[in-house]
C-alpha cells in the first residue's frame, strides 16, 4: 500500500508531501505520524507541503488534527512551504488552520521548532 | 486540447483525485492563472467529495466555455442520493451532517463565479459551478 514516508532527524520527524493525496492516504498519514511521535519520542514535526497544489477542507482538517494530536503528545508541529495560491484559496474557502504554526522554508521551520521545544523546556 | 465536454464518474476517493486532475487540466487549457486554477480545483475537490460522501457517488460533467470575450470552465456534479432537506442550511458555513468541517458547499460557492444547486429528497442533488478566466 502506498504511504507518505516519515523521516526522523534527531528528535524531529520530517514529512514531505509530494503526491496529490486521496482521503485515505491523508488519514493514514495522520495515524502514522501520531504513532511515530510516540514510538520515536519526537518533540517536533515538520510538514513540508511546497509540492501540494491543493489544500481543501479535508486536507486542511488533517493538518489541524496532526498539530492538535502532536500537542497532546507533547510535540510541536510546523507546516512549511505553502504555495501562495494555496494560501489565498484556503482563506477564501474559510479555513484558518487554527493552532498550526507555519514557516516559509525548511530552515525557518527547523529554527521555529527548536525555539518552541527549547521554550517548552524539552531540550 | 482536451474535449469540450467530458464526464468523470465519482465512485471512490481516487476518483476525487481524478476530478482534481481533470479540473486542473481544463483550467490550464483555458489559460487560467495559478490562483484561479487552484480555486477551481479546490472547489471541485469539495464538491466531488460531497458527491461521494453524501450522494453515494455520482459523476461530474466538465465543460469548456468559450464566449467571445471570456473563457471558463463549468463543472456539474450530479448524484442520485437522498437529496438535501434544507439547501439554505446546507450552504451555511460550519453546518454539516457528516464528519467534515461544514465548509465544502459554502466554500465551493465562494471559490466560484457562478453557483447553482438543485436538490430533491429521494432523487438526488445537482450542483453546478463556473469559473471564468
Amino acid at each position: 500500500m502506498e504511504k507518505i514516508p516519515i523521516l526522523r532527524m534527531g528528535r524531529f520527524l520530517l514529512v514531505t508531501i509530494q503526491v496529490d493525496m486521496h482521503d485515505q492516504l491523508a488519514m493514514q498519514l495522520q495515524n502514522d505520524l501520531t504513532d511515530r511521535i510516540v514510538a520515536d519520542r519526537a518533540h517536533g514535526v515538520l510538514i513540508y507541503i511546497s509540492s501540494l497544489e491543493v489544500v481543501d477542507s479535508f486536507i486542511g482538517r488533517m493538518i489541524s488534527n496532526i498539530a492538535a494530536m502532536a500537542r497532546v503528545l507533547d510535540a510541536e508541529t510546523v507546516v512549511v512551504g505553502m504555495q501562495p495560491a494555496v494560501a489565498i484559496t484556503l482563506v477564501e474557502l474559510g479555513l484558518s488552520l487554527e493552532g498550526v504554526r507555519t514557516a516559509l522554508n525548511v530552515d525557518k521551520g527547523m529554527a521555529l521548532l527548536r525555539e518552541q521545544v527549547a521554550a517548552a523546556g524539552r531540550t | 486540447m482536451p474535449p469540450d465536454r467530458f464526464v468523470q464518474p465519482i465512485r471512490s476517493s481516487e476518483d476525487v483525485v481524478r476530478v482534481r486532475q481533470v479540473a486542473r487540466e481544463r483550467a490550464i487549457a483555458q489559460g487560467f492563472s495559478l490562483v484561479d486554477q487552484t480555486k477551481l480545483v479546490t472547489a471541485a475537490s469539495e464538491l466531488a467529495r460531497n458527491t461521494l460522501e453524501y450522494g453515494g457517488g455520482g459523476e461530474v460533467t466538465v465543460e469548456l466555455l468559450d464566449e467571445s470575450a471570456r473563457k471558463g470552465v463549468r463543472l456539474t456534479f450530479t448524484d442520485k442520493g437522498p437529496g438535501i432537506p434544507d439547501v439554505d442550511l446546507a450552504l451555511k458555513d460550519g453546518y454539516t451532517t457528516g464528519n467534515g468541517l461544514g465548509l465544502g458547499l459554502s466554500g465551493a460557492r465562494r471559490l466560484s463565479n457562478e453557483f447553482s444547486i438543485e436538490s430533491k429528497l429521494g432523487e438526488g442533488t445537482r450542483v453546478a459551478i463556473t469559473r471564468w478566466r
